[in-house]
């Protein structure tokens, strides 16, 4: 048994059109697919020409969860607690940076030099953490 | 109802990034409270019942996390750390180093390892000094 990737990963977003100007419109991510599945919205971005590792864009709420939860679950993530985090690299860390400021995104971290790279960290429009980083690669 | 926390929450977090980027600054309540578009008052009272901490505890700890890594990270001298996390005076750290790490600050940096390699955002959430107990 051995797996070779890991194709689709899961965030919480409150609203999934705000996702969208944030995710494609800020950060540049492309539209993996965007359909109405009637339960769900099945809404995903990739980073551009990489259609294989995907991000679900996932609206909690019923019947996948309860109200209750679903609204424990919009609490948490709005404190920042919801564990959502994602991890993009980017071939000039600094100019994005500026890049991004620019658009008014939250800045959580400037860039830094660290053994691993430079990286700088922001926050998306619900509380969830992103790191965005040149990284140095070590053969 | 549950909409305005959400909101709330949010804009209790924006003044806690600011705190976790802007840490060097002479960030007072008043500038928090702009940032999160709430009255002073408000603004402690909330934050507490957020995150279980006021908002001048969490902004103590994310200096002296600060310090401590660049204590491990750096030549530098107490005193010019001191200073470069956001302390007024020398004593103030001192003491509060003490009350929160367990130890002086020459104390800790003989006594600690550098810090291993890992990303920076998990570093900072778990090596922080914890006010929970």
């Amino acid at each position: 048994m051995t797996m070779n990737a890991i194709s689709r990963s899961q965030i919480y977003v409150l609203d999934q059109d705000e996702a969208l100007d944030f995710y494609v419109g800020k950060l540049g991510l492309a539209v993996g697919s965007d359909q109405d599945l009637g339960f769900m919205r099945w809404l995903t971005v990739h980073v551009p020409g990489d259609r294989e590792h995907e991000i679900l864009l996932e609206k909690p709420g019923p019947p996948a969860l309860d109200p209750a939860t679903a609204e424990q679950v919009r609490e948490l993530l709005t404190k920042g607690a919801m564990g959502g985090w994602l991890c993009l690299t980017t071939d000039d860390a600094r100019k994005t940076y500026e890049e991004l400021v620019a658009k008014g995104v939250d800045v959580t971290d400037e860039p830094t030099e660290r053994p691993y790279g430079i990286d700088f960290g922001i926050r998306d429009p619900f509380g969830n953490r992103i790191r965005i980083g040149q990284i140095f690669w070590r053969g | 109802m549950s909409r305005a926390v959400e909101e709330s929450n949010r804009a209790m977090l924006r003044a806690r990034d600011a705190m976790d980027r802007a840490y060097a600054e002479p960030l007072d309540i008043p500038a928090l409270a702009r940032i999160a578009h709430v009255s002073e008052a408000h603004f402690i009272r909330t934050f507490r019942a957020t995150f279980g901490e006021t908002p001048h505890r969490y902004l103590q700890r994310r200096r002296i996390e600060r310090a401590m890594s660049m204590l491990l990270e750096t030549g530098r001298d107490v005193t010019e750390i001191c200073y470069a996390v956001g302390f007024g005076s020398l004593g103030t750290f001192s003491r509060t180093f003490r009350q929160i790490v367990g130890e002086s600050p020459t104390d800790f940096r003989r006594r600690r390892a550098l810090a291993a390699n890992v990303p920076s955002c998990f570093a900072k959430a778990w090596a922080r000094p914890s006010s929970f107990g």
